[in-house]
């Protein structure tokens, strides 16, 4: 559904993505994990049709995403890390404007936004300009908007930042059953508990290069990690920090 | 033996130092760090060169204009000086204005809405450092234009009157207090503002009256009609003319206590007082400044992060736009609903309709008081010039709009264009709603002014379809420019729609639309004279080759312009990374 080919990303002199590649079949849940600046946004925004590789290809359940962007898109819904609405507009609003970007109108697409509102608890606010939402409530009214056209492929950086424990799990259930339905979810995280429990597959980046992929079992296999669990294997390969840098950070 | 990181953090703690307060310079390190980067960051030299050439030859003209006037009045005998005070005391209200409106709109954003600000209330900075750094600040963002203008016009009366080189050091001595005053007033009123409405409503409410002031300025200097000052029939006697010049504009103004201490200097006379005055009122501006904040920073500061409480149906619009435009694909249409509404509901946007109705008055106005049909009939050729030319002053006027409001739509979009690259929306649906949302209107405007202003010159009816088809097209191509220059340069950080159409690409856009505008009237030139020439003869008016090709390049030029600007800024947007 989703396949990344020798995906290579410059700014400049400097190297964000490099020579990534992954296939993603229909029906999972994959997690980028990577530390800071190893090019999971970067993937995500280039995945998402946002940014142009500088080589490589993007496929979208066949379609190249910057050959035939139309088509591809139509199939997707994006989930930024940061929530930018526009400040002027109402949550349905908003909806509705991000329905017709993909040429749907009408009662149908109401119900839609009426249920995602319900569903996210946003109905009280529905007709407040979004300028007096939290953090967290733009979260949740981006991600109805990543919905309303009902997508086969989700494309989410960091989708658990400023939602409440309820919104939180609520939206790991709602991920599962889209997957279990034969959606793909292509999901960016930091939070390694979260990765590890809802992840079928999980692939870690480092410095722009995919450096593990695979299952739990294959990860803990391919790198001798035992019943290590998914930070202890992400330290590993990531390198932390040490108690030696800890120390003299506190007694310096 | 090493520790654990549990140990570390529980006896991490250390017994508190005494606090140790940062130098002011310290607090402002991330605005002037920012400045130093900027002015650092990769340039293009074209661009550089650009704005060396326009600003040098702007601080000559200004220079050239007023050593020209001062050095008349210099010999001018008893009132000559007289003149030169009071010209600088009423430039220096109107600088005064133009500072605390500026100082209003700026403190709100540095006091209460930058970025910054979380990370600063919640260090442990005092809050005197606090508010003098912020201060500076305030004062530094709404006085630079206001500097840059005055500086030429200081140097002027410096050399006009032979201030010698400490002149210098007096002129700044009188300025800086009166650059402070206004920034105490309009930090401590935003404060108060603050207090009372949530800052986002008080944003609205400052660029309201920010827009209705600059307005209702220049409409009161167009209609108070100074042309009639240059003629001598309007003095009743030259006694009450000295009396009115002796006379102070307001002795409690700051503004005329600044003037007082550049031309006592000038004037060698010695008299303390003004720059006394200058220096006490600041001094206590500030101090009353202080203890306001002292007491209710906080709770503005909290308020402020408060949103305006703001429930809307916008069922109306929908209502109106879905029966009128029906027929458009669903895209475009809630695109046009979209930019409708957000246009409407953002005060920094809508208020700049005032601006554009005094604009649009004064131009009306100007033209109606040409002297062409009040005293002596003028010749028919030179009203045909006049509505010929008009076209010109008409063009201008529309680019100016369209610089105001289609070139800053791109940049509008901002941080939602991920929202946009993300989705199946073709960018030609993107440009399509943009460019004629912004566009038809302006087309119903210039025909509408070119109508009212040609029927005010009587225009033949010649006269009148050519100016209203040139017009049209030029109108359809400025705002393909407008929108491809918002494309091409667009700034999407800025949170002011109103400082949109000050950054570089509108400067470049306002200098291609003048030229085109140039090229436009040229290509016109020939066919008008033919015309005028027939007229003139009395005999019969032909459509000639020659008339043809002039009328065709105006076309051609026009309908150029406007498609290829489009498609260089469909292929820039396909380009863009959000």
């Amino acid at each position: 559904m989703i396949k990344l080919s020798n995906l290579t990303k410059h700014y400049g002199s400097f190297t964000a993505v490099d020579d990534l590649s992954l296939e993603i079949p229909p029906g999972q849940l994959f997690g980028l994990l990577g530390p800071n600046g190893a090019g999971k946004t970067t993937t995500l925004r280039m995945v998402a049709g946002i940014l142009k590789p500088t080589a490589g290809r993007v496929e979208i359940a066949g379609e190249d995403i910057h050959v035939n962007p139309l088509a591809a898109k139509a199939r997707l819904g994006y989930i930024p890390d940061r929530p930018f609405v526009y400040d002027k507009l109402t949550g349905t609003e908003f909806l509705r404007f991000t329905a017709s970007l993909f040429g749907q109108e009408g009662p149908l697409v109401e119900r839609r936004i009426a249920e995602l509102l319900e569903l996210f608890e946003l109905s009280p606010w529905k007709d407040e300009l979004t300028e007096s939402y939290s953090h967290g409530m733009r979260q949740k009214l981006i991600i109805s908007s990543a919905l309303v056209h009902k997508p086969e492929v989700i494309v989410v950086d960091e989708p658990m930042v400023g939602l409440d424990p309820k919104s939180g799990r609520l939206l790991k259930d709602l991920f599962r059953r889209f997957v279990d339905r034969g959606g793909t979810v292509l999901m960016s995280t930091h939070t390694l508990e979260i990765a590890e429990g809802m992840c079928d597959q999980i692939a870690i980046m480092r410095g722009g290069r995919l450096i593990a992929c695979g299952t739990m079992g294959q990860l803990r296999q391919q790198h001798d990690a035992g019943d290590s669990t998914l930070e202890e294997l992400f330290l590993k390969l990531t390198g932390g920090v040490t108690e030696r840098e800890l120390s003299e950070l506190f007694t310096s | 033996m090493s520790s654990s990181p549990a140990d570390l953090a529980a006896s991490a703690p250390a017994a508190p130092a005494p606090l140790k307060q940062p130098h002011l310079w310290t607090v402002l390190t991330p605005q002037w760090r920012s400045t130093l980067a900027r002015s650092r960051s990769h340039r293009s030299v074209g661009r550089t060169l650009l704005f060396a050439v326009i600003g040098i030859a702007f601080w000559a003209a200004v220079f050239g204009i007023a050593y020209r006037m001062l050095s008349y009045f210099r010999g001018v005998e008893e009132i000559g000086s007289l003149l030169a005070g009071k010209m600088l005391s009423m430039m220096l209200m109107a600088f005064g204005g133009i500072l605390l409106l500026s100082n209003l709109v700026t403190a709100l954003s540095t006091f209460f809405l930058a970025k910054d600000l979380e990370m600063m209330v919640a260090a442990p900075v005092d809050w005197v450092r606090f508010y003098l750094a912020k201060l500076l600040e305030t004062m530094v963002h709404s006085s630079w234009m206001v500097i840059l203008l005055a500086l030429p016009i200081l140097t002027a009366y410096g050399i006009v009157y032979d201030g010698g080189p400490l002149f210098l050091f007096v002129a700044m001595s009188a300025v800086v207090p009166f650059l402070i005053i206004p920034t105490a007033v309009g930090v401590a009123v935003t404060l108060l503002l603050v207090t009372i409405f949530p800052a986002r409503r008080t944003r609205d409410i400052l660029s309201l009256v920010a827009a209705g002031a600059a307005a209702g300025l220049v409409l009161f200097l167009r209609l108070a009609q100074p042309e009639q000052l240059a003629r001598p029939e309007g003095f009743q006697s030259l006694v009450d003319f000295i009396a009115l010049l002796k006379a102070p504009q307001s002795p409690l103004l700051p503004s005329e206590w600044t003037a007082q201490v550049i031309m006592n200097w000038l004037l060698r006379v010695a008299d303390p007082l003004p720059i006394a005055l200058l220096w006490t009122t600041a001094g206590a501006f500030v101090v009353f400044g202080a203890m306001l904040h002292q007491r209710l920073y906080a709770e503005g500061y909290s308020k402020a992060q408060e949103g305006a409480n703001s429930y809307l149906q916008g069922r109306t619009w929908q209502r109106v736009i879905n029966a009128t435009l029906g027929w458009l694909p669903v895209t475009r249409r809630e695109f046009i609903l979209k930019d409708t509404k957000v246009f409407f509901r953002d005060a920094t946007q809508w208020s700049q309709l005032i601006l554009l109705a005094v604009l649009v008055i004064v131009y009306v106005f100007n033209i109606r008081a040409l002297p062409l049909f009040s005293g002596e009939k003028v010749p028919f050729s030179l009203v045909t010039l006049v509505a010929f030319l008009n076209m010109g002053l008409a063009g201008f006027v529309l680019a100016a709009i369209a610089a105001r409001f289609i070139f800053p739509s791109l940049s509008l979009e901002g941080r939602t264009l991920w929202l946009l690259r993300s989705t199946p929306l073709d960018l030609r649906t993107l440009l399509w709603s943009k460019y004629w949302i912004g566009t038809l209107p302006l087309v119903v405007l210039a025909v509408g002014i070119t109508w009212i202003t040609n029927t005010m010159l009587q225009a033949t009816g010649f006269m009148m379809a050519v100016s209203l088809a040139t017009i049209v097209l030029y109108t359809l191509a400025a705002g393909a420019m407008a929108l491809a220059m918002g494309v091409f340069y667009p700034q999407f950080e800025t949170e002011n729609a109103a400082q949109i159409p000050t950054s570089f690409g509108g400067l470049l856009f306002m200098m291609m639309s003048v030229c085109l505008l140039g090229l436009i009237i040229a290509s016109e030139a020939g066919p008008v004279a033919s015309y005028l020439r027939a007229q003139q003869s009395g005999g019969p008016f032909e459509v000639s080759a020659d008339l043809v090709a002039g009328l065709s390049v105006a076309v051609a030029l026009c309908v150029g312009v406007t498609v290829v600007a489009l498609r260089l800024a469909l292929r820039k947007l396909e380009a863009l990374e959000a």
